[in-house]
């Protein structure tokens, strides 16, 4: 027995996130979900290499064009290949909330968890404040920051990351209490181990099951946010394609045109379901009831 | 209890407004740069921060904006030319409009089913609409507001899909043009509160008290209709509450895909054209109708559970 490597606790560890995930993929939603998102993810990497056309490359006399063997999904106002652009156009998304959710999560987590440990009056005065703060529609933070520092994803993931790490403070203040509370935190206590031990190996691990549920989640709420940005004309800036801006572009042909809304429309549609059936799949595979949370 | 909550309620609002104040403070430029543009250096931008008033101190002008806010006037428009209270009115009545007719058609769907999905949980009549309220709340708003146009007024021609009625016409002018919109804002309210009301009847269904009910062979329906849901539906008002201020944030895109009227298009109008003040100005209503809908939900709750009800009476 000289050879194991690893210590008893992280072997657990592996195989207690092993078998999360053997049961969030032995769920039907899981599945579906897993497959989704890892298509997404998959196309989103190699989509440079594997696009028949150049994304910006316009051709007057192709305007609008159906379908075809030359255009599969035809070809949108500016005569530009539609199934390239569907092909690139999650991409900055992708990246976008692909970094701005981790850093919503962390942040958002930390500082939760040292206010539902605190309590008192500073807890008390600073949870006004995140309330204040929830009370303004997301929209409203979001553009007047943008409109200000300009549409770059330079200013997109920190807007992003600041703003929905907000709502997990109060997740993780409440997942603080309701694990505090518990028996084995007594146990751990009256075992007579500092504060950081059980902070870190008794509290930890189990708030960090509600925050993977919650990270999944602010994920699909936050390309939400940014495909509704885009459509606004407040995202990505033209001509970088994108889901948001090419559905917003296309839906004034739609009566004549509809397959330059279609593409985009599954495209973002299903990446945005692959992302919450997986994020279902994972809160009963942890046994959290993610049903009564609506997003804020 | 009672007046703890409205308290708590009033400071909310405040801080609100001193974040919105703060946020506009701290921004580079001001109404006056914004509204003048390239031309805003020299003796024009003295003159406009004149008559504007941006001379003074910060704290002076959050106390004049605040103190004006709570007698409903909330200061002119950036251009100075129009009070933001009368722009902003048949704005708010029109979003309100919008809000009101989506939640009289969806709360009501959305509690029946519900309760049916509960209480036929993982049989299929659950899963189709589990599974179809799902994708009603993840697909953005603008995604299913395009598709639903182009099914029912590109293709069908049923409904018209874009709303031409102006801001100031009366209700009844707002009508077939506003049933998309309605249809796109009941959907996602819909699939929120149905999910809830779903997961809180099962959880209730599973209670002690209601196997005991069983044990004594007391009628199904008597069960469902007596014990259970008036337990199940009464955590369905905070979310009804929850749902309708996040909605606040939905409503902005919906009314601007389908050009409606209303203070959601107002916003981003005011947030392109740099109008701080009217930005300011809807910041602060949306924050009080939002601390209002929770603070009413909160009492609703209060009120229909005879727990909290005698709790309060004796606290308070």
């Amino acid at each position: 027995m000289t050879k194991i490597a690893t210590t008893p606790a992280e072997n657990t560890r592996l195989q207690r996130s092993l078998g999360v995930l053997r049961d969030v993929m032995a769920r039907p939603s899981g599945t579906i979900g897993l497959t989704l998102v890892a298509c997404h993810l998959i196309l989103a990497i190699i989509s440079p290499w594997i696009v028949p056309y150049d994304y910006k490359a316009m051709d007057s006399l192709l305007m609008l064009k159906g379908p075809s063997g030359a255009h599969w999904l035809g070809t949108d106002h500016l005569g530009r290949d539609v199934l390239t652009r569907v092909l690139l156009g999650g991409r900055e998304a992708l990246l976008v909330t692909g970094i701005a959710t981790p850093i919503a999560v962390i942040w958002g987590g930390l500082l939760g968890i040292f206010f539902g440990l605190v309590g008192g009056r500073l807890d008390e005065v600073f949870m006004r404040v995140v309330d204040a703060f929830l009370s303004l529609p997301w929209i409203l933070k979001m553009l007047v920051l943008i409109v200000t520092f300009g549409t770059g994803i330079e200013v997109l993931i920190p807007t992003l990351a600041f703003f929905y790490g907000i709502p997990v403070i109060r997740i993780a203040r409440a997942a603080t209490h309701d694990v505090v509370a518990r028996d084995f935190i007594s146990a751990a206590r009256a075992r007579g181990h500092g504060r950081i031990t059980v902070i870190s190996r008794e509290l930890l691990p189990n708030v960090l099951d509600t925050l993977m549920v919650e990270g999944a989640m602010r994920w699909s709420w936050m390309l939400l946010a940014f495909s509704s940005l885009s459509f606004l004309g407040f995202g990505v800036s033209p001509p970088k394609p994108d889901w948001g801006l090419m559905i917003a572009d296309a839906r004034g042909f739609m009566s004549f045109a509809p397959w330059g809304v279609l593409g985009p429309v599954i495209a973002l549609s299903s990446l945005i379901i692959g992302i919450n059936l997986t994020a279902d799949a994972l809160a009963k595979a942890l046994g959290i009831d993610r049903a009564q949370k609506a997003p804020v | 209890m009672l007046m703890r909550r409205l308290f708590l309620g009033a400071i909310t609002v405040w801080i609100v407004s001193v974040i919105i104040f703060a946020g506009v403070e701290v921004l580079p430029g001001d109404a006056c740069t914004a509204f003048l543009e390239r031309e805003a250096q020299g003796k024009l931008l003295e003159n406009c921060r004149e008559t504007q008033g941006l001379n003074r101190s910060a704290a002076e002008r959050y106390f004049d904006w605040a103190s004006g806010a709570l007698r409903g006037d909330l200061g002119v428009s950036a251009n100075g030319q129009k009070s933001i209270s009368e722009l902003v009115g048949n704005r708010l009545r029109n979003s309100l409009l919008l809000a009101l007719c989506a939640l009289t058609a969806g709360v009501p769907m959305a509690i029946f089913l519900g309760v049916v999905t509960g209480l036929q949980r993982d049989k299929p009549v659950d899963l189709v609409f589990s599974t179809t309220a799902v994708f009603a709340m993840t697909i953005p708003e603008f995604v299913s507001a395009t598709v639903l146009i182009l099914v029912f007024s590109v293709w069908l021609g049923w409904l018209p899909g874009i709303v031409l009625t102006s801001a100031g016409s009366p209700v009844s002018e707002f009508f077939p043009e506003i049933v998309l919109p309605v249809i796109v804002l009941g959907m996602v309210m819909t699939a929120h509160i149905l999910r809830m009301v779903r997961s809180s009847v099962i959880e209730v269904m599973a209670g002690d008290y209601i196997q005991m009910a069983i044990l004594k062979g007391v009628p199904y329906w008597h069960i469902v209709f007596r014990h259970a849901l008036p337990n199940a539906l009464l955590p369905a008002i905070n979310v009804v509450a929850l749902t309708i201020a996040w909605l606040l944030g939905g409503v902005v895109v919906i009314e601007v895909v389908f050009n409606y009227p209303g203070l959601g298009r107002m916003m981003i109008d005011a947030i392109s054209d740099r109008d701080l003040p009217v930005v300011q100005a809807i910041a602060l209503i949306v924050a009080t109708v939002y601390v209002g809908v929770n603070l009413t939900a909160d009492l609703m709750t209060m009120v229909l559970n005879p727990r909290l009800r005698t709790h309060a009476l004796r606290g308070s």
